[in-house]
């Protein structure tokens, strides 16, 4: 059901029934390496080339899900995934693989909350029974298309962000123990006309407030209705640019815990990841292994995450353009 | 929360922006962590003075033990830096020196080394032609370009002023 500007409320509460991640070495020396279904000792993956390797993530996440679950591949409906490579080859690729409905979408690293909120619309409408929802990113690949060779010795900026090596994937059902998919806000694009694309945080900070704003108002709560609210990745730049924003909007945050996948994922002391995780793997990890995990153990009643994108390209920064961003946020709550 | 009706509707319900551009430029710059200019060139005077100074080294090796002049010591000399750049970067080295070295490691031939090789091994996925051949250049391109134009136009002052080159 619509509501408000920008939101779907799910009246029949869809489930996610069940969830995998896979992630990279560096992600496994990280504080929640023990969330995670498996960690990969290398970044090659015994694959002869990065984006095999990525593929080879979101093959095992899904897989990873379907036999932590109740239910057969072959009883999913549909699969929706994305990714960060150029005509989302990783998740295209992977569905091959499946031979399940497939639907491709692409959000930069909204992804992970963007196939959720989509797959949660399908089977809360009727449309599916199991959905299942997907997205990974590389390291590697992501520096070989956005930035340079991985092996080339450039400094990066202490703003830069790293990108997590993981793969996410959530079986999303009409009935279920688990986690409910309760709303979703599809947010819009925002561009604040930020040109430095090692400087995502601050480029996808307005995009997050948006949408956490329009999330809130459209549901008719204030921050303190949740436990924690997490952001995709914005990191440590970006985070307390979107904290300034909230204040500025009069928005307080008391009440509730404010974080960011990207500053959750690694050890910013220890780590040499300059602010903090970024990726389509980024949020979907965190959200799919450490969040969910501690809302079935009952530490956490109401989430909200809202995962950020940059919607730039390599060619779009080399002509100048500034990168617009988008958030898309989803509430999940654990009943009982 | 509907106690609250009388008042008017705060900015973060609205969904409207009042900031600009260019105010958030200012608010985005605030949180901006800046890089250290200082210790970024007393590191690139550090790594690059020692790429330098592991150079003159091997040009010194090559005049005592292999009986060369300096003139003739200088290429093999260059062609053994360039072989150690590319065995670093082939280890997954050399990117971690430069993170350090910022542009101490980047600017001698090492430097340049690292950038083809680092490109030739990244898209050897995509086959010797059209990977590791076409790719090759892809940053060390605009160098060897902007050098060549930039001789052209040294070159041209020298003609046009009649400055007289002694060939070495």
């Amino acid at each position: 059901m619509h509501v408000g500007r920008q939101t779907w409320l799910f009246k029949n509460k869809p489930v996610i029934i069940s969830t995998g991640t896979v992630v990279g070495p560096d992600e496994g020396e990280g504080p929640l390496a023990d969330t995670f279904d498996y960690v990969h000792e290398d970044l090659d993956m015994q694959e002869k080339s990065w984006e095999k390797a990525e593929r080879k993530l979101l093959e095992q996440a899904t897989q990873a899900a379907v036999q932590k679950s109740t239910i057969q591949e072959n009883q999913i409906n549909y699969f929706v995934g994305g990714d960060l490579m150029n005509q989302i080859i990783s998740n295209t690729f992977a569905a091959r693989k499946m031979g399940l409905p497939y639907i491709g979408v692409f959000g930069a690293c909204s992804t992970s909350m963007e196939s959720l909120a989509i797959a949660s619309l399908l089977v809360d409408t009727g449309n599916a029974e199991y959905v299942m929802a997907g997205t990974c990113s590389h390291n590697c690949t992501a520096e070989k298309q956005f930035r340079y060779p991985t092996e080339y010795g450039s400094q990066k900026p202490p703003y830069a962000q790293f990108t997590v090596t993981g793969a996410g994937a959530a079986i999303v059902a009409a009935t279920g123990d688990g986690p409910r998919v309760i709303a979703a806000t599809i947010g819009k694009i925002m561009d604040f006309g930020l040109t430095d694309p090692f400087n995502m945080g601050a480029a996808m900070a307005p995009a997050a407030v948006d949408t956490i704003q329009a999330h809130l108002a459209d549901l008719n709560r204030t921050p303190s209705d949740y436990d924690l609210i997490v952001t995709g990745d914005l990191a440590s730049v970006g985070l307390p640019i979107a904290r300034d924003l909230f204040k500025e909007n009069g928005l307080s945050l008391e009440g509730t815990v404010f974080n960011d996948c990207g500053l959750m994922v690694f050890d910013l002391e220890t780590q040499a990841v300059q602010a903090g995780g970024s990726g389509c793997g980024c949020s979907a990890v965190v959200t799919y292994g450490h969040i969910l995990q501690r809302m079935q153990k009952g530490e956490l009643k109401r989430v909200m995450i809202a995962a950020t994108g940059a919607l730039l390209s390599p060619l779009s920064y080399q002509q100048g353009e500034s990168i617009p961003c988008i958030a898309h946020a989803v509430t999940l709550e654990m009943e009982g | 929360m509907a106690t609250k009706s009388k008042s008017k509707t705060p900015a973060w319900k609205t969904g409207e922006w009042s900031i600009s551009q260019e105010q958030y430029k200012q608010i985005a710059n605030k949180r901006e962590p800046s890089r250290s200019v200082y210790k970024n060139c007393i590191r690139a005077f550090l790594v690059g003075g020692t790429i330098c100074l592991i150079g003159q080294v091997i040009q010194q090796m090559f005049i005592s033990f292999a009986g060369m002049s300096k003139e003739q010591a200088s290429s093999p000399t260059v062609v053994t830096l360039i072989l150690i750049s590319v065995i670093l970067t082939c280890f997954g080295v050399y990117d971690k020196i430069a993170q350090w070295a910022g542009a101490g490691s980047a600017v001698p031939v090492t430097g340049f080394a690292n950038s083809m090789s680092s490109a030739a091994m990244e898209h050897r996925s995509e086959g010797l032609v059209l990977g590791v051949g076409a790719n090759m250049f892809k940053l060390a391109g605009s160098v060897i370009v902007f050098g060549t134009v930039a001789a052209f136009i040294i070159a041209l002052i020298y003609l046009i002023f009649g400055i007289n080159i002694k060939h070495g």
